[in-house]
């Protein structure tokens, strides 16, 4: 059964969703929300699609395949936790670079790899959850 | 020392992403082999810093110990890792021959290393929760490979291994959180002595009871090994091969580390339950063994009844005891994997696993024969093979402690295992083919062949070079006793490091 109310709300709710789940996977970086909440929702957000016009358009709409999205999103976790063996740290320690001060109260922003594994997780958790999701609305 | 401890874990999942992206084209299965070399090196250089050191342990992200997650490798998780490793890359060798494009292209190989990379993990780490982990990482790439391809057949056996899986993991966090609730550390050096100062020891028996019903599952013990056979004979021979070597062993593993380092409060109690329940898990498995007709179906019972020997080893709690279990772990790896992918070949020459519908292997492939012969006797314990010294000390241990029925039990089995054995060799290999195929090695392609005879010929040699000269192999195997037995030294690596990384710390702060 298709509604064109919904697919039209899918286009709408697809670029809102997605906009609030890298929200989430920010705001996760100090305060609840986070790589996996991000996932989920950003995967919400495809999976409306797919319940609105189908799993192909799904798919369609995603361009990439999600168990590579997933895959490469391990891959950026497993990257952001080797990184640390540049600096001879052991693995999965956090590496920050403050810009503009040199600490957590003077810096202006930072850039560090503990984002950079939230990135990975996130990618995970969408990956993973949307490979599940379609395959299983393609067999009903 | 915390990179020597953790590249075994990284390399598997570094290389399954790697195969997983290339894996449409060739080079995804030669990155696997690749991928499995490496991981070979490293478990070696790790064996290597062990045996000169003793325990190496680390930090992950330099969270000091108790509250980080601790890797630590004594003798036990050194050899577990590198025999991982052995047999990780003679199934991905195997793997070449068999693995059909379309599974391939389904993401095989990276599920494959996935789960040595849990395997790994579920050895390496000194962490309660952690453990738990690498066993969900390990639940999970074991049921899409045990799926994968998505036959009936495969999603029956599929659906029973993570039904009762589940079962067996809810009890491990349940135990978890109790032992949380009642210490307030998961570290398994820093467990060590705290839960000897709980005030209510019988919740500590219980607890331990339920670790012991929960690794019980993962090791297929009595009663609690039915998912097993239900499942081993379905998937690529490729996947039960490493299926039946590593994963029940991890189980085993765990009930070792468990059983020596925490929960030795009341050994009357725990051990007890543990040795009964050994020996008639060797007795049933055994037995279910010589009910079946499929190649496949024997040997997965037959993994069962060798598990009792292992955790019997356990039970026993003597040096000789613990010492027989470990090389029984080591030497059982080897085998059984091995013991599958001749299975496997002798199938696809003779067109099946189904003993009746099967034969004339002997015959017309002379040297299969010879090379099933190998393991197959191991596995019964004939001198000179691995398997005698196994069951040697680990007979040797229960006549020490006065256990005639146990050591019974277990000369019992040895003789009911090698009628299994006589069965599987009567039936495909001795007696003529019913339909009059000639299951000679022209009928798979030569690289196909090379690929399967080369892991089988390794491990074979293997079983021999512990049959012959088992002395440094058993010295090996009293080592790790020793350090299991006095779990001093692994708390003092732990512990005792992570003062020293909080002192470097402090000095660095000022």
């Amino acid at each position: 059964m298709k509604s064109i109310i919904l697919m039209t709300a899918a286009r709408l709710l697809l670029v809102l969703m997605l906009v609030f789940s890298i929200f989430m996977l920010l705001r996760g970086h100090n305060e609840p929300g986070g790589g996996f909440i991000g996932g989920l929702i950003g995967a919400t957000a495809f999976i409306v699609q797919a319940v609105a016009a189908g799993a192909a358009e799904a798919r369609r709409v995603l361009r990439v395949s999600p168990e590579a999205l997933a895959m490469v999103g391990l891959g950026i976790a497993l990257a952001s936790g080797l990184f640390a063996g540049v600096v001879f740290d052991p693995p999965f320690t956090g590496q920050w670079h403050w810009v503009g001060g040199d600490s957590y109260e003077t810096a202006a922003f930072s850039l560090n790899t503990v984002l950079v594994f939230d990135v990975g997780v996130y990618l995970v958790v969408l990956g993973s959850v949307l490979s599940l999701a379609l395959s299983l609305e393609e067999e009903v | 020392m915390i990179w020597a401890l953790s590249l075994p874990i990284f390399i598997p999942f570094v290389t399954g992403i790697a195969a997983f992206l290339m894996r449409s084209s060739d080079a995804g299965k030669w990155v696997s082999v690749g991928g499995a070399v490496a991981s070979l090196a490293a478990s070696i250089f790790l064996m290597a810093m062990v045996l000169a050191e003793g325990h190496v342990t680390g930090q992950l992200g330099t969270w000091v110990a108790p509250f980080g997650i601790t890797l630590v490798a004594d003798l036990l998780a050194a050899v577990m890792v590198l025999i991982t490793a052995i047999t990780g890359l003679a199934v991905a060798i195997y793997a070449l021959g068999e693995v059909s494009e379309r599974l391939e292209r389904l993401g095989y190989h990276a599920l494959y290393h996935f789960l040595l990379a849990g395997v790994c993990g579920a050895f390496l780490t000194g962490d309660l929760f952690n453990l738990y982990v690498w066993f969900e990482v390990m639940l999970i790439a074991s049921f899409g490979l045990l799926v994968l391809g998505g036959s009936r057949e495969q999603i029956d056996g599929g659906i029973k291994y993570v039904a009762l899986n589940l079962v067996s993991t809810i009890m491990f966090l349940a135990g978890i959180g109790l032992i949380y609730g009642m210490t307030g550390t998961l570290n398994m050096a820093d467990l060590s002595g705290a839960i000897a100062e709980v005030e209510n020891q019988g919740l500590v028996t219980v607890v331990a009871m339920m670790f012991m019903v929960a690794f019980g599952v993962k090791a297929a013990m009595f009663p609690l090994f039915f998912w097993l056979p239900a499942s081993y004979h379905t998937p690529l021979f490729s996947v039960s091969a490493v299926f039946a070597g590593l994963l029940t062993k991890v189980g085993v593993y765990a009930l070792m580390r468990m059983f020596t380092l925490i929960f030795t409060g009341d050994v009357g109690f725990t051990h007890e339950v543990l040795l009964w329940a050994s020996a008639l898990t060797m007795l049933t498995g055994v037995l279910g063994a010589a009910a079946q007709t499929d190649f496949r179906k024997i040997l997965s019972f037959h993994i069962i009844s060798q598990i009792g020997y292992m955790t019997l080893g356990l039970a026993i709690f003597t040096p000789l005891g613990i010492m027989g279990g470990v090389f029984y772990l080591v030497h059982h790896i080897i085998v059984k994997a091995n013991l599958f992918l001749i299975a496997g070949l002798g199938g696809r020459l003779a067109g099946g696993t189904d003993l009746n519908r099967i034969g004339g292997l002997y015959k017309s492939s002379p040297m299969l024969g010879a090379l099933f012969i190998i393991p197959a006797f191991s596995l019964a314990g004939f001198p000179p093979l691995s398997g005698f010294w196994a069951k040697y000390l680990i007979v040797k241990a229960s006549l020490e402690i006065e256990a005639w029925f146990i050591a019974f039990i277990a000369l019992l089995v040895g003789l009911l295992t090698v009628f299994s054995m006589t069965k599987i060799w009567a039936e495909a290999f001795w007696k003529p083919h019913p339909d009059k195929v000639e299951p000679h090695f022209g009928r798979v392609t030569k690289p196909v062949l090379w690929a399967s005879l080369t892991p089988i010929i390794g491990l074979a040699v293997l079983t021999i070079i512990i049959g012959l000269g088992p002395q440094p192999f058993v010295e090996f195997a009293e080592r790790a006793a020793e350090q299991l037995l006095d779990p001093s030294a692994y708390v003092e690596a732990v512990l005792g490091a992570s003062e020293d990384a909080t002192g470097d710390a402090a000095e660095e702060a000022q």
